[in-house]
């Protein structure tokens, strides 16, 4: 038996729908930072793999990942902050609580 | 012909990757959900180092693993008690978000085969050497990424500074 | 001649304006004073200096020798807004007869007002007069801006001190802002000029895009070295045939020229209150009285004839043009005649006076031709302007004289002062047959002249401006005998006589007294004439004297001398007649002292008919039409935006569901499309 793309690219799909799901379902805002970062994973698991299969000789799909990771490093970090200074105000970190960004 | 060892690996990663996203998403308990995280994340670190990415799985293993689900823990532990159990769904909201998922899965699953000329590839190529990473991350011709590092080292830089200022005590 | 002199002539009342303006309220009251005074006898002893140089140095830049024609001289010219190539604004200085007449008359009024105002802007137990400092600032403004007015080199920077002087006017005029009545003379004084004005800048703008130039020497003059130029016909021809020439020379029956410079005459029209925009000129009397002798009798009332003597070589080329600004000048002298022998207020005598008398200067200036006695009524006009300024503001100075010491600008307050103010007694009387015109004094001679020169235009204007004369000499008698004999007021119980105001006050009278007396000997027929050429071969101080016409001057003097004697016998001392005067012809008494009912007219055009047929309508339109086009635009915005405001719900997980949905479409579509 070859493992060939697909198997690679299979579980990274469900990898990304299970965040899709969680970003939609979950109330706790960690837990939707948390589906967002398979989403991420997810991605980068893509590129990396069209890397190797597809362009063996170059390093693109590899240095996107790279940076992938480092902007969610970054973007978590700051997430996070901002989560815990909602949570200092509200002493809630529930999603629905955070609506005051309307009209 | 891939070796049966390789096989069970294979399945081993793939099984773990789908079983701990599945658990990341749908358990009650927050601070299992960043454990589940982290086994998903190690998870795709074995999914590098299976394709030959050495240094993008040891990178994966130290920011993602290392990082950012420490940095989760944290919050977790700052934000919630031990022990609260996040509020059942209802089941409508969770058919929704099943609805979603799957027509996510089906749309990009449907798509992905019927336009899979190249899903036979196989993998060929070797680990790209230290050295030759080290050489494109500092180089500024083509293919090389000197722009991009340094973009985001200043990305980082404001992320710090946003950082501090939002969280810091008034 | 260095422009050291003539910069600072303008620069220095400038300066004092910044320096009283912005420090003045640092200052104290005496030193505010002496500095507005002081910066302005340098002033006029400058002026002095430029106009003697100008009139006697026999500098060839200034007079042409050989021939006996003085010149214009252009002591300085920048360019200040440079538009394009051709259109330039310029500042300048224009040295020439009249401009140099206005120097002296302007400076020496200035300072006698800046003087007279150290007693008169505090009251009698030395009070400083709230804002003491500010009126000094306003002065100067003021004389800076006549100046610049004076000294324009082109019709653009005349309009710029035009309005300067306008609204130096609005703030003199509304000096006492928290008197309603001062306030609204103010804004009426404003209007009235600013619609003239209107006119004015019509006029400028059609003769400068006829001829492409500002410059008033293009129009009137040649050069004859740089910056030297020198009156003449030929070019105000050559200006009538450029326009004649142009695309489109005719408009409504009336050449381009004549539109030009009727429009530019009614801009003369509002500042020199001729009717019937001489609404503003009794109002503009609530000012401070040294105010009213500085601007609305000696200075700024005159700029209108000073502007139409200034382009009077192109209005030779109009005939109409002249013709008009004699009918116009007629009328506003007779009937400021018959309503100043009707009014109470001392103020507004004298207001409806100087009326009368710049509509002489009017009417002088639109009689002269240059075939009858080289122009004499352009001189007769200067004359007059010169000699005006001194007696009037004498009599102006004097009312505010009296009015300090009574308290009242009514005569009926007054009467029988002659015994308490004696000094100011005797300049009103001499200011009295100056205005008059019994010979010697200054009055006569200038007045002398207007009627020769109206005579030898038309015997119907003669007669008519000799009938205004007789109605001058009698109402200044009138107010003569009204505030200083008729009956001795009692002085009651606990209270001071009136008497003579401080040496500040007193000593512009004296001196006043003493120039009206001699101004007539000047001989202006060698110093301002219309095309600078001089009329005697040689002068000495008899020269008016001896030129004097009999036939009119012994005519003129009878009709002043029988109007004083009926003023006599009416006034003198108390008595039935003018009351019987009065209910002889009711009804021409009430038109006089009502002043034919101008206001009410004007109060009827503007409230009834502009406002009530046109602004109304125009402010329903806009209110309903414009307006509610806007407001339902924005209604419509609003009522939408709340309407779709709850897709904005603020739910990350519902922004979430519709991007899904979106991108799981364009996936769907994307891959049947590829199918």
């Amino acid at each position: 038996m070859e493992i060939t793309m697909l198997y690679y690219l299979i579980p990274s799909l469900i990898m990304f729908c299970c965040g899709v799901y969680g970003f939609i379902t979950r109330r706790n805002m960690i837990a939707i930072l948390i589906s967002l970062e398979l989403m991420l994973n997810s991605v980068d698991i893509n590129f990396a793999v069209f890397n190797r299969f597809l362009f063996p000789g170059e390093l693109e799909g590899m240095f996107f990942t790279l940076f992938a990771i480092g902007i969610a490093a970054a973007e978590t970090a700051l997430a996070i902050a901002i989560i815990i200074n909602v949570f200092r105000v509200s002493e809630k970190i529930d999603v629905r609580d955070v609506n005051k960004m309307k009209f | 012909m891939e070796s049966v060892g390789s096989i069970i690996v294979y399945v081993v990663i793939a099984l773990a990757l789908v079983v701990c996203s599945v658990l990341a998403v749908t358990t009650r308990k927050i601070l299992r959900a960043a454990t589940y995280l982290l086994f998903s994340l190690f998870a795709t670190a074995a999914l590098y180092f299976k394709l030959d990415y050495e240094f993008l799985g040891a990178v994966q293993i130290a920011v993602y693993a290392g990082g950012i689900v420490v940095l989760f823990v944290f919050s977790i532990l700052l934000t919630s008690h031990p022990g609260d159990n996040s509020a059942k769904l209802a089941s409508k909201k969770r058919l929704y978000g099943l609805a979603g998922g799957l027509a996510m899965l089906i749309v990009a699953g449907y798509s992905l085969i019927s336009r899979a000329s190249f899903l036979t590839a196989t993998a060929s190529g070797d680990n790209p050497v230290m050295e030759e990473i080290g050489m494109k991350l500092m180089g500024s011709g083509h293919g090389e990424y000197l722009l991009p590092f340094e973009a985001i080292s200043v990305l980082l830089l404001a992320c710090i500074i946003g950082g501090v200022v939002i969280a810091r005590k008034r | 001649m260095e422009p050291v002199i003539p910069i600072i002539i303008l620069a220095l009342p400038l300066t004092m304006f910044l320096v009283l303006g912005l420090f003045g309220h640092k200052m104290s009251h005496p030193l505010a004073g002496v500095l507005g005074t002081a910066g302005m006898g340098v002033t006029m002893v400058l002026a002095y200096i430029t106009a003697f140089t100008y009139f006697f140095s026999g500098n060839p830049e200034f007079i042409d020798a050989d021939a006996h024609t003085r010149l214009q001289s252009i002591i300085f010219n920048v360019d200040w807004l440079a538009f394009t190539d051709s259109l330039v604004l310029r500042l300048g200085f224009l040295l020439d007869p009249i401009s140099a007449l206005l120097l002296v008359v302007i400076t020496t009024i200035s300072f006698m007002v800046h003087l007279y105002s150290n007693g008169y802007m505090r009251d009698h137990h030395g009070v400083w007069e709230k804002g003491f400092q500010r009126f000094y600032a306003f002065l100067s403004l003021f004389s800076f801006s006549m100046l610049g007015l004076v000294v324009a080199t082109n019709i653009f920077q005349m309009y710029i001190f035009w309005e300067l002087v306008g609204a130096s006017s609005y703030l003199l005029i509304g000096f006492y802002y928290t008197k309603p009545s001062a306030v609204s003379a103010s804004k009426k004084a404003f209007i009235v000029t600013r619609f003239a004005d209107l006119g004015f800048l019509l006029g400028i703008l059609v003769l400068s895009a006829y001829t492409g130039t500002f410059n008033f020497t293009d129009f009137t003059s040649t050069e004859v070295a740089e910056g030297v130029y020198r009156v003449s016909e030929g070019t105000a021809e050559g200006i009538r045939a450029m326009i004649q020439n142009s695309a489109a020379p005719m408009f409504m029956g009336a050449s381009v020229l004549t539109w030009a410079l009727v429009l530019i005459f009614m801009g003369g029209m509002g500042k020199s209150a001729m009717m019937p925009l001489h609404i503003w000129l009794p109002d503009a009397m609530e000012g401070p009285t040294p105010v009213s002798a500085l601007i609305h009798a000696a200075t700024m009332v005159v700029a209108g004839v000073y502007l139409v003597a200034r382009l009077f070589p192109l209005y030779l080329m109009e005939e109409a043009a002249l013709n008009i600004i004699v009918v116009v000048g007629a009328l506003t002298a007779l009937y400021a005649a018959m309503v100043a022998c009707t009014q109470i207020d001392i103020k507004r005598v004298l207001a409806f006076s100087t009326i009368s008398q710049i509509a002489f200067m009017m009417v002088s200036l639109g009689v002269a031709r240059p075939e009858f006695h080289h122009g004499l009524g352009y001189m007769a006009s200067m004359f007059h302007l010169f000699t005006h300024a001194m007696f009037k503001a004498l009599l102006f100075l004097c009312a505010g004289a009296l009015i300090h010491a009574i308290g009242s600008n009514d005569y009926t307050a007054m009467h029988g002062l002659r015994k308490h103010m004696p000094i100011t007694h005797i300049t009103f009387l001499i200011g009295c047959l100056a205005i008059a015109g019994i010979i010697p004094f200054a009055g006569f001679f200038s007045k002398d002249e207007i009627l020769t020169a109206t005579m030898g235009h038309s015997m119907l204007w003669y007669v008519w401006m000799s009938l205004v004369a007789g109605l001058t000499a009698f109402y200044m008698f009138r107010l003569y005998y009204l505030i200083f004999w008729w009956k001795e007021h009692k002085v009651p119980e606990g209270h001071h006589a009136p008497h003579d105001q401080p040496w500040t006050m007193t000593l512009p009278l004296v001196i006043l007294a003493v120039v009206s007396c001699f101004a007539g000997f000047v001989p202006f027929g060698n110093l301002v004439t219309w095309n600078g050429e001089e009329m005697f071969d040689s002068v000495s101080f008899f020269t008016n004297f001896k030129a004097l016409d009999w036939s009119v001057a012994s005519i003129s003097l009878a009709v002043a001398v029988v109007a004083i004697l009926i003023a006599t016998a009416m006034y003198k001392k108390e008595n039935p007649l003018p009351a019987k005067m009065k209910n002889a012809l009711p009804a021409l008494w009430r038109w006089c002292h009502h002043r034919f009912y101008w206001d009410e007219l004007y109060m009827f055009i503007t409230h009834k008919i502009i406002f009530g047929c046109i602004s109304k309508p125009i402010a329903w339109f806009d209110r309903h039409i414009v307006d509610g086009t806007m407001d339902g635009i924005a209604y419509v915005v609003q009522r939408s935006s709340y309407a779709i405001r709850s897709l904005q719900s603020g739910n990350i997980q519902r922004y979430v569901w519709v991007y899904l949905i979106g991108a799981l479409l364009l996936g769907a579509v994307t891959a049947i499309c590829l199918m």
